[in-house]
C-alpha cells in the first residue's frame, strides 16, 4: 500500500468525511426520522417578479430524510476519495452545505413558507460588511502582519460613512472618507509592527479599543445633538441590472443590490486573481511566507507589507461603510459589535483564500438572518444555538484541520534585516 | 570626582530607559490626547476659534476650562469629592474606585500571566462568562449557610473559568491552533450559551420571569459582605483581588511554576531544551490564567444584589487586556493599572453629571495603552536613551540594601 509510504503532511485525513457523515445523520435522524410533520413551501419568486415560478410546497420530514440520505452519499463519496489519498473539491462541501441548509429551513418553517430571495438576499447583505472586512484582513495576514483591528477599521469605516455622507450630501464622498479612514487605521498598524516592531496582536487589540472609545465619544458628544445634520445619510440606492435582475432567484439575490454587495463581489475574485496570478501577488505571498527569501531577491519587505496592509485597511474601511450608508442608514455606537472578529475568524475558516473565505462570511451572515427569521417562524427555538453555529465551526475547523489550514508562515513575526 | 559623574549621567540614563518612565509619559500622553477631544467638540471652543487670531484668549480660556471641568469632574468622582458636605460622602468616590477596580485587577492578573508566558489570552470576557454561569448556579440555585455559600460560589466561579481556560490550553497544546482565534470564538459561544440559560426559567432564568433573559439575584448568603458598612456599596471583592495580587507575585516570582511560566515565555525552544514540557506549561498557563479571571467572575456575580444579565461581563475581559498592558504584567504594576481604569469607571457618571461625555476615558485608556505598545515610539518621541546594558542602578541598590540590610 503506497499510503503507508506517505508523510503525515501529505496524507489526505479522515476527519472530514467523518464530519460530514456525523452531520448527515444528524440530519436525517433530526430532521427526518424525528422530523416534524407537515409541508414547508419554498417560495422562489417574489409577488412583482417578472418571472414567476410556482411555489414548492414539500413535506418537511421527507426533505429531512432525502437531504440526510443524500448528505450522506456525499460523505462516502468523500470517504472513498481519502482512501485514495484524493482531496474532497470543494464544491461537494458546497453541495453538502447547501442540503443541509435547505433541511434546516424545511424543518424550521414546517407549516409555513420560506422566501428564498429574501432570505438569500439578506443574508447576502449582511456578510458583505464580514465579507470586506476578511478581504481586508486576508490581505494583511497574506503580507504577515495579524490584522486584529478589523473591527476598528470597520468602526471607522462606518462612522465616516454616515457622517461624511450627511454633512457633504454625496455618498462618494463618503465611501471615499470610509476607505481613508480604514486606511489611516491600518497605517498605524503597519508602522507600529513594521518599524516598531511592536507585537501586531497587541497593537490590533489596543487600536479596537481607541477606535471604539473615539467613536463612541464622538456619537455620545456629537452625533446625538447635531443627528439631523451629521448622523442623517439615509442609504445608497438599490441598482437593478437591467435583464440579469429578471433571473429567478439569482436575479433579485445578487443583481438588485446597493453598490457595496456589487463591490464586494468584485473585490473578491479580482484579490484572488492579483494573488494568486499576478506578480505582485507572487511578491506578497513570498513576504508572508519567507520575508528573508523575499528580501534576498530584491523585494522590499517593509514597503510590500506597508501598502498592502494599508490597501487592506481600505477593504475594511468600505465594508464599514457598507454597514451604514449600505444598509441600515445612521450610524450606532459600537455598531459593528464584533463583525470584524467575525472576519478574523472568517479569514481562518477560508484557508487564507478570498473565494473561501467569501463563502465563510456568507455563512455567517446567513446564521445572522436565519436567527432572526427562525424566532418568527418557529417561536420558541433556541436561536442562541444558531447564533453559536459560526464560532464552533471554526473552533473545529482551526482544531481538527490543522494540518489543511495553514496561516501563512512569517504571519505576526516582524522583520529585521541584517 | 568624574567617575562619579559618569556613574550619576549612567544611572539617569538607566532610569530614562526603563519602563517606569516610558509608563508615566505614556500616561500623561494618553490623557493629553483625551484633552485634545474634549477641546475639539467643545461648541464654547469651535466659536471662539472663529475669531481666534484677535482674541486667541478666549479661544484658550475655553480649552483650559473644558479640560479642567472634565478631569476634575473625573477627580471628584473617582477620589475625592471636595465638594461633598460630610466625610463619608467626600471619601465615597475613593471607595467605588476600589470596588470597580477590584474585577479588573483579578482579570488583568489572569491576562498578564499569559503575557508573561508568551501566550495572548484575548478570551477574558468568555473565560469570566463561563465563571458567571458557574457562580450563578451556586449562588441562586443552592441553599446553604453564609460559611459554606460564599466560598463555595467563589470556587465554583473559579473552576468554572479555569475549565474553558485550560480547554483553550489543551486545545492549543494538542493541535496547534493560535490560542487568539480560539479564545475570541469562545468569548461569543459563551455569551450566547450564558444568554440562553438565562431565557429558560428551568437552567438560570429569574423566577419571576419576564420574558428577558435575566437571573435572579445571588442568594444574601452567597454575597461579598461589605467592608465598611453600609455606608459604602465597597465590598471583599478589593480583599480578594489585593491577596491575588499577593499570591500572583509569589507565583510569578518566587515559584517554581513561575519560573516555568517566565522560562516558556523567553524563549520555548530554550526551555524544552532545557525539559521543561513546553505543551503542559501552556495548559497550565491557560488554566491559571482563566482562575484569576473567574476570580473576577466571582466579584461580578456575588458583588451586586441585583440579578444578572448577559452584558454583566461588562467587558472586564477586555478591558483587563489593557490593564495588564499598562501593569507591565507585573503584580504591582497590574494593581496601579487596574485602581487607574476603575477610577475611570468610577468617575464617568459625575463628568456625565457635568455634560462631558465619559466615553473620553476610553479613548484615554486606548491611547495610553497604544503609546506603551510601543516602546521605541516613546523614545523617539523624547529621545530618550536606548535601554542600558549597564546596571548602575542596580550596583546603587545593592549597595543601599547592604548597608541597611542584615549583611
Amino acid at each position: 500500500m503506497s499510503i503507508v509510504e506517505l508523510s503525515k503532511e501529505e496524507r489526505i485525513g479522515f476527519k472530514s468525511p467523518f464530519i460530514m457523515g456525523g452531520l448527515g445523520l444528524l440530519v436525517l435522524v433530526f430532521f427526518g426520522l424525528l422530523g416534524r410533520e407537515g409541508d414547508s413551501t419554498f417560495l422562489l419568486s417574489r409577488k412583482d417578479d417578472v418571472v414567476q415560478l410556482p411555489e414548492l410546497p414539500v413535506d418537511s420530514s421527507t426533505l429531512g430524510l432525502v437531504s440526510g440520505l443524500l448528505m450522506l452519499a456525499i460523505a462516502s463519496y468523500s470517504f472513498v476519495l481519502a482512501r485514495q489519498n484524493r482531496k474532497s473539491p470543494m464544491w461537494l462541501a458546497v453541495i453538502f452545505g447547501l442540503l443541509g441548509v435547505v433541511a434546516l429551513l424545511g424543518w424550521l418553517a414546517t407549516g409555513n413558507t420560506i422566501p428564498v430571495a429574501f432570505i438569500a438576499g439578506t443574508a447576502l447583505v449582511l456578510a458583505v460588511p464580514i465579507m470586506l472586512g476578511a478581504m481586508g484582513g486576508l490581505m494583511c495576514e497574506r503580507v504577515g502582519i495579524t490584522n486584529i483591528a478589523i473591527e476598528a477599521q470597520l468602526l471607522t469605516g462606518a462612522f465616516l460613512a454616515a457622517v461624511v455622507a450627511s454633512i457633504t450630501d454625496s455618498y462618494t464622498l463618503g465611501i471615499i472618507a470610509a476607505m481613508i479612514g480604514g486606511a489611516l487605521v491600518s497605517m498605524v498598524l503597519a508602522v507600529f509592527s513594521i518599524k516598531f516592531l511592536a507585537q501586531q496582536i497587541i497593537v490590533g487589540v489596543v487600536l479596537n479599543v481607541l477606535i471604539i472609545g473615539i467613536t463612541n465619544f464622538l456619537y455620545q458628544q456629537w452625533l446625538t445633538e447635531d443627528a439631523e445634520n451629521v448622523n442623517f445619510p439615509g442609504t445608497l440606492d438599490i441598482i437593478k441590472i437591467p435583464v440579469l435582475s429578471d433571473i429567478p432567484v439569482i436575479g433579485p439575490v445578487i443583481f438588485e443590490n446597493r453598490i457595496t454587495v456589487f463591490a464586494a463581489l468584485v473585490i473578491v475574485p479580482t484579490l484572488y486573481f492579483v494573488l494568486f496570478k499576478t506578480k505582485l501577488g507572487l511578491r506578497a505571498r513570498a513576504v508572508g511566507e519567507h520575508p528573508l527569501a523575499a528580501d534576498t531577491v530584491g523585494i522590499s519587505v517593509a514597503r510590500t507589507r506597508f501598502w498592502w496592509v494599508t490597501i487592506g485597511g481600505m477593504s475594511a474601511g468600505l465594508g464599514g461603510a457598507a454597514m451604514t450608508i449600505g444598509g441600515g442608514g445612521a450610524f450606532g455606537r459600537e455598531m459593528a459589535g464584533g463583525l470584524g472578529f467575525i472576519a478574523l475568524a472568517v479569514v481562518i475558516l477560508g484557508r487564507w483564500h478570498p473565494i473561501s473565505a467569501a463563502f465563510a462570511a456568507l455563512l455567517f451572515g446567513f446564521s445572522i438572518i436565519l436567527r432572526i427569521w427562525a424566532n418568527q417562524v418557529s417561536p420558541g427555538f433556541p436561536t442562541d444555538f444558531i447564533a453559536m453555529v459560526p464560532y464552533a465551526v471554526t473552533i473545529i475547523a482551526v482544531v481538527a484541520f490543522v494540518g489543511q489550514s495553514r496561516p501563512p508562515k512569517a504571519l505576526a513575526i516582524p522583520y529585521t534585516k541584517g | 570626582m568624574s567617575n562619579n559623574e559618569d556613574r550619576f549621567s549612567q544611572a539617569l540614563k538607566e532610569i530614562l530607559a526603563g519602563g517606569f518612565t516610558r509608563t508615566i509619559i505614556s500616561v500623561i500622553l494618553g490623557f493629553l490626547v483625551g484633552a485634545l477631544f474634549m477641546i475639539g467638540s467643545n461648541p464654547e471652543f469651535i466659536e471662539s476659534l472663529g475669531y481666534f487670531f484677535s482674541r486667541p484668549a478666549d479661544a484658550l480660556g475655553a480649552a483650559w476650562s473644558v479640560v479642567n471641568e472634565g478631569y476634575g469632574a473625573l477627580f471628584k468622582g473617582a477620589i475625592y469629592n471636595g465638594d461633598a458636605d460630610t466625610f463619608v460622602k467626600a471619601i465615597k468616590p475613593m471607595t467605588e474606585t476600589l470596588r470597580l477596580g477590584a474585577p479588573l485587577i483579578l482579570a488583568g492578573l489572569g491576562l498578564g500571566l499569559t503575557f508573561r508566558v508568551g501566550l495572548f489570552n484575548i478570551g477574558g470576557t468568555g473565560q469570566l462568562i463561563t465563571g458567571l454561569i458557574f457562580a450563578v448556579f451556586v449562588a441562586t440555585r443552592m441553599e446553604l449557610p453564609f460559611f459554606l455559600h460564599l466560598p463555595l460560589a467563589i470556587i465554583a466561579a473559579v473552576v468554572g473559568a479555569t475549565l474553558l481556560g485550560a480547554l483553550v490550553g489543551f486545545l492549543k497544546a494538542r493541535t496547534g491552533a493560535h490560542e487568539v482565534i480560539l479564545t475570541i470564538m469562545f468569548n461569543y459561544i459563551m455569551l450566547y450559551f450564558f444568554t440562553f440559560l438565562m431565557r429558560d426559567p428551568a437552567l438560570l432564568q429569574e423566577q419571576a420571569a419576564t420574558g428577558n433573559p435575566k437571573a435572579d439575584p445571588a442568594a444574601e448568603t452567597a454575597l461579598l459582605p461589605l467592608l465598611l458598612g453600609d455606608e459604602f456599596k465597597l465590598h471583599w471583592g478589593i480583599i480578594l483581588a489585593i491577596v491575588a495580587v499577593f499570591v500572583f507575585w509569589w507565583l510569578m516570582e518566587r515559584s517554581t511554576i513561575g519560573f516555568r511560566l517566565r522560562m516558556v515565555g523567553y524563549n520555548p525552544d530554550a526551555a524544552r531544551a532545557a525539559g521543561i514540557n513546553v505543551e503542559r506549561t501552556y495548559v497550565l498557563a491557560m488554566g491559571l490564567s482563566a482562575a484569576f479571571v473567574g476570580l473576577a467572575a466571582a466579584n461580578q456575580a456575588l458583588g451586586t444584589q441585583f440579578g444578572l444579565t448577559p452584558s454583566a461581563h461588562a467587558n472586564i475581559g477586555f478591558d483587563a487586556i489593557t490593564v495588564a498592558l499598562l501593569g507591565g504584567s507585573n503584580a504591582p504594576g497590574i494593581l496601579l493599572a487596574g485602581l487607574l481604569f476603575g477610577a475611570f469607571k468610577a468617575g464617568s457618571p459625575s463628568m456625565q453629571v457635568l455634560g462631558v461625555s465619559p466615553e473620553v476615558l476610553g479613548i484615554v485608556q486606548g491611547a495610553i495603552v497604544l503609546f506603551i505598545a510601543a516602546p521605541p515610539l516613546i523614545r523617539a518621541m523624547f529621545r530618550l536613551p536606548k535601554p542600558q546594558t549597564t546596571n548602575v542602578l542596580g550596583e546603587i541598590r545593592d549597595r543601599i540594601f547592604r548597608k541597611g540590610g542584615a549583611k
